[in-house]
């Protein structure tokens, strides 16, 4: 330690509520910075993390996370014209997740919506969305209030996931349906589990007051070797949503509200996420015009896509192409150690994206310390990689 | 008598940077500079024993760094050292701070408002895409948009692009951004008092135009469009005090053949058949020259070294209307020991960095009124630095030197010019603003060296002591600079060039002007390619 004044001085990054377990478990000291807070890119292993997730379970501390809550009587009505899914389906107790778009129908994020209540939803983003949510809610009977600080998250994902709420006395949790969502006593206080997940495989997520996170770890962390139930960081976390096809953004796009370049934004067809757009809801949402309209016009300019790429080398950041035409670019890929399979997401201009297409990937690698370049043939395919059966079960 | 190449009247650091460039393409170079010391507003003084004071300008983010590498800055000396943060620390004993990690922003400002935090990353995605479009032009001679020449039409397209990449979002921003005035600006993002007052600061920096004047959101891009090691917008020290850049320029000049004479002053042009064919100094020595590029601003370089007779009416008539008004002061203040701000008791790291006074737009708007009523703001906008933190060369150990830039100061005030004792008040009421935030500041002042607009103006030739050499408004930016038609460092008298701050792209410690006037010396000289 130091006695200056100036060095170490200060609040710098926020601890989770979570950081003294996790830090105390961080065996490699590697962290990363995530919307200010500190956060394990892995405790020792990737590898034993992701395998613990997709063969029994893991944890992974998901606080920092933006949650927002929306409540008040016209809370439904703000929030089906914010988001392109149709809200007035959702019940109270289930989760939705779904993008929401900008006046031009560009997606200026995705996430997850729970509705915790008739009147009351809390809308999870990776990125600050007050300054939009509040304009959204002009004119709406509804309250916006920022709510990250206020519950500490933590994914519980993988196959055992159930059994692992059974052995700590969440057996009633267990039981909830596929993205349904509930409170449950628990020591002595309440818990919130949604049966939600960035991992594509069977999972929860724990949400919590702060000051009792720590509690819930104990509990978990003393069940965990009787079930393969680890501790898991963002390295491993990254190979598991790209197996199941699950974008991120800054990676496979740019929030409008953020991109710097009009280039860089998508509407939610470009990013595959046709399927969440409701056109048959009554009303207007932001961006429905400019969403049907690029239907009208024959659809998107370009998709992402998955690629089943051949060869070993992960395709990082590889361009794509048809001939000698470059048709797109990688944006994640991974080396899937449950498909054994060399897999990428990839956004492809929409002539070239339907699957079964065959595309080449220009591919560079370490070679000790040289830049090795392969020509890989890489196939359109669907982009959920890794869907097992499990996972609605 | 030897005949120059280009002689280069004054030694600020666009007229090395000019000096520098043509030297290295093989001209012969003379450089007059009328003070003792070169480097006009990038200077370096001694003026306390053991103290190093950047007299004028004190942090570096324009210096392009396409300078930096052809003219081997580093090689001469040159280090500039980024600062993280800053911070507006605000009366009640509040902070506001920036971070390079916006996720420290965010929750910065979230203590004021979360909407606005939120809103901040909105506003910098705005600010960057328009520093994305400017950047590029900045070591550009401005198109003449009335010109068919090859190469106005190739730079007209350049432009063109430009725009075409900013979107209709983003040329819309841009209309706003040279049009609207900062607070209109602001407002459309934030509601917090503070975050406002720390981002219009930005906005009114050198500038005789008031918060919520129009075009004063223009002066906000120009302060932020800089960058350092690829943080956009990021301001730093340059090792040794702002002299150091000069001083480096001209090792890179005077390493490549140019001369530099000090204490050399300009009194007037040498004018033949319309064209300039040298200068003569005060006491009447000619120097000969091919050409001669002018450091000076526009007014001095026009109305007073050249003679009005060899120049079109018209033209003068637009340089005597150039807009140039004073607004600045500056103290430079030796310090037994670092101050205390206790709006930075918890987070001490932020002393490091630049240190605002700047409440609210109303704060500034008032002190604005001060500046038309022709007194000093009662209550100053104050940009505070420390760089002896970076930089403990320029104090004795454990002394600090702190430079306090203030805003508004007129050039002349309601009761007549200024004097030492009206000096001496004006320094008063900025040392009592700054006690007000630090308490027993005072006791620590070991020296204090005041500068009005006067003294700028008197002591290191800016007119009206303007930092910027000319409102930066959009009447006079980019093919308009200095004057409409003569935008391409050229003016009606042959063989004459203009490289000083009131040229495209304007003020600042930058260097593209001295960059750009080389350039275009060099094409008619018809020297193809620098060496
Ligand atoms: C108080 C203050 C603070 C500032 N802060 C900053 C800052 O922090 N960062 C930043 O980037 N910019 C800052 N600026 C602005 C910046 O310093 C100036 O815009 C820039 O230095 C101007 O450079 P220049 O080479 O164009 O002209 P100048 O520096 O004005 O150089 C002109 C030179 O010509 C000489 N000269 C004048 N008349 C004659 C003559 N007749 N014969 C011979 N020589 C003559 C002068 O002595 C001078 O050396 C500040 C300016 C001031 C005054």
């Amino acid at each position: 330690m130091s006695d200056s004044p100036i060095i170490g001085g200060g609040a710098m990054l926020q601890p989770t509520p979570f950081h003294r377990r996790t830090a105390a478990l961080n065996l490699v000291n590697a962290w990363e910075r995530w919307q200010g807070h500190t956060t394990v890119t892995t405790f020792l292993s990737p590898e034993d993390e992701y395998f613990a997730t997709r063969t029994a379970a893991s944890l992974y501390d998901v606080s920092p996370m933006l949650k927002y809550r929306i409540a008040g009587p016209d809370a439904e009505a703000m929030l089906d014209r914010l988001m392109t899914r149709d809200v007035t389906k959702l019940k109270p107790g289930r989760a939705l997740y779904g993008p929401w778009c900008d006046g031009r129908g560009r997606v200026i994020e995705e996430g997850t919506l729970f509705r915790e209540s008739a009147a009351s939803f809390r809308l999870n983003a990776a990125e600050p969305q007050l300054f939009w949510l509040e304009d959204c809610a002009y004119g709406f009977d509804v309250t916006v209030e920022e709510v990250t600080d206020a519950i500490a998250g933590l994914a519980l994902q993988g196959p055992l996931a159930k059994r692992v709420l059974e052995d700590i006395g969440l057996g009633e949790a267990a039981r909830l349906p596929f993205f349904g969502l509930g409170r449950f006593g628990f020591e002595g206080g309440e818990i919130e589990i949604s049966r939600t997940g960035f991992t594509g495989d069977l999972g929860f997520e724990l949400w919590i007051a702060p000051e009792r996170a720590e509690t819930l770890w104990d509990r978990l962390m003393a069940v965990a070797d009787r079930h393969y139930l680890r501790p898991m960081g963002s390295q491993a976390l990254n190979t598991l949503r790209i197996e199941a096809g699950h974008i991120l953004i800054n990676v496979e796009y740019v929030g409008a509200n953020h991109a710097l370049r009009e280039s860089q934004m998508r509407t939610p067809d470009d990013l595959g996420l046709g399927w969440a757009v409701d056109p048959k809801k009554p009303g207007y949402f932001n961006g429905r015009r400019a969403i049907e309209a690029e239907r009208a016009a024959g659809g998107p300019r370009r998709r992402l896509v998955g690629l089943d790429i051949e060869g070993r080398k992960p395709a990082h950041a590889a361009y794509l192409y048809a001939g000698r035409r470059e048709v797109g670019q990688v944006t994640s890929a991974c080396w899937s150690p449950v498909l054994k399979r060399n897999i990428a997401l990839a956004t492809v201009e929409a002539g070239y994206a339907e699957p079964g297409r065959k595309l080449k990937a220009d591919v560079y690698y370490v070679k000790e310390v040289t830049q090795g370049r392969v020509e890989a043939a890489a196939t359109v395919v669907e982009p959920r990689f890794y869907q097992p059966a499990h996972r609605r079960g | 008598m030897k005949r120059y190449d280009a002689i280069v009247v004054g030694a600020g650091h666009n007229g090395l940077t000019a000096a520098a460039y043509l030297a290295r393409a093989g001209l012969s170079v003379m450089v007059l500079e009328r003070r003792d010391r070169i480097g006009g507003a990038a200077v370096s003084e001694e003026r306390h024993a053991g103290f190093l004071y950047s007299s004028c300008s004190y942090v570096c983010s324009l210096l392009r760094a396409e300078i930096m590498r052809d003219l081997e800055l580093s090689k001469h000396g040159l280090r500039i050292i980024p600062y993280e943060n800053s911070a507006t620390i605000a009366r009640n004993g509040d902070s506001i701070a920036f971070f390079h990690d916006p996720a420290k922003t965010r929750r910065s400002i979230a203590r004021h408002s979360r909407r606005d935090a939120d809103a901040y990353a909105e506003f910098n995605r705005d600010i960057y895409r328009q520093c994305r479009m400017i950047r590029p032009l900045l070591l550009e001679t401005p198109p003449d948009p009335t010109s068919v020449r090859l190469k106005d039409l190739k730079g007209l397209r350049k432009l063109q692009k430009a725009f075409a990449q900013l979107g209709e979002d983003g040329l819309a921003q841009a209309m706003q951004f040279w049009t609207m005035s900062c607070g209109d600006f602001l407002d459309r993002y934030f509601e917090s008092d503070l975050l406002k007052g720390s981002l219009a600061g930005n906005s009114i920096i050198g500038t005789a135009l008031g918060p919520y004047s129009p075009g004063s959101a223009y002066v906000l891009l120009h302060h932020v469009m800089g960058d350092l090691d690829g943080h956009v917008g990021a301001w730093g020290f340059a090792v040794g005090g702002m002299g150091a850049i000069s001083q480096a320029l001209a090792a890179a000049a005077q390493e490549h053949g140019a001369e530099i004479r000090t204490a050399a002053e300009v009194e007037q042009l040498i004018v033949r058949n319309g064209r300039v064919e040298g200068v003569a100094l005060v006491g009447g020595e000619e120097v000969l020259g091919t050409r001669v590029v002018s450091n000076l601003d526009v007014k001095r370089t026009y109305l007073k070294l050249a003679p009005r007779k060899e120049l079109p009416t018209d033209f003068l008539e637009a340089v005597e209307s150039f807009k140039i008004r004073g607004s600045s002061g500056k103290l430079n203040i030796a310090l037994d020991r670092l101050p205390e701000f206790p709006a930075l008791r918890d987070e001490p790291l932020l002393k490091r960095g630049g240190i605002l006074i700047s409440e609210s737009m109303e704060y500034l708007e008032r002190g604005y009124d001060d500046w038309k009523n022709g007194q000093w703001s009662r209550e100053p906008f104050l940009d505070i630095t420390v760089p002896t933190h970076y930089d403990p060369t320029m104090a004795p150990p454990g002394k600090h030197y702190m430079s306090v830039f203030v805003q508004y100061v007129p050039p002349t005030l309601a009761d007549g010019p200024w004097t030492p004792e009206k000096r001496d008040a004006f320094g008063k009421t900025v040392l009592d603003t700054i006690e007000l935030y630090s308490p027993g500041f005072r006791d620590l002042i070991l020296d204090c060296w005041v500068r009005t607009p006067w003294d700028l103006e008197n002591e290191v030739g800016l007119t009206e002591g303007n930092i910027f050499h000319g409102e930066l408004t959009l009447d006079q930016l980019l093919f308009n600079r200095p004057i409409p038609g003569y935008a391409q460092y050229r003016g009606p008298l042959g063989g004459l060039y203009m490289c000083g701050s009131s040229t495209h792209p304007g003020g600042g410690v930058m260097g593209a002007p001295g960059a750009n006037a080389a350039r275009e010396l060099l094409h008619d000289a018809g020297v193809r390619r620098a060496a």
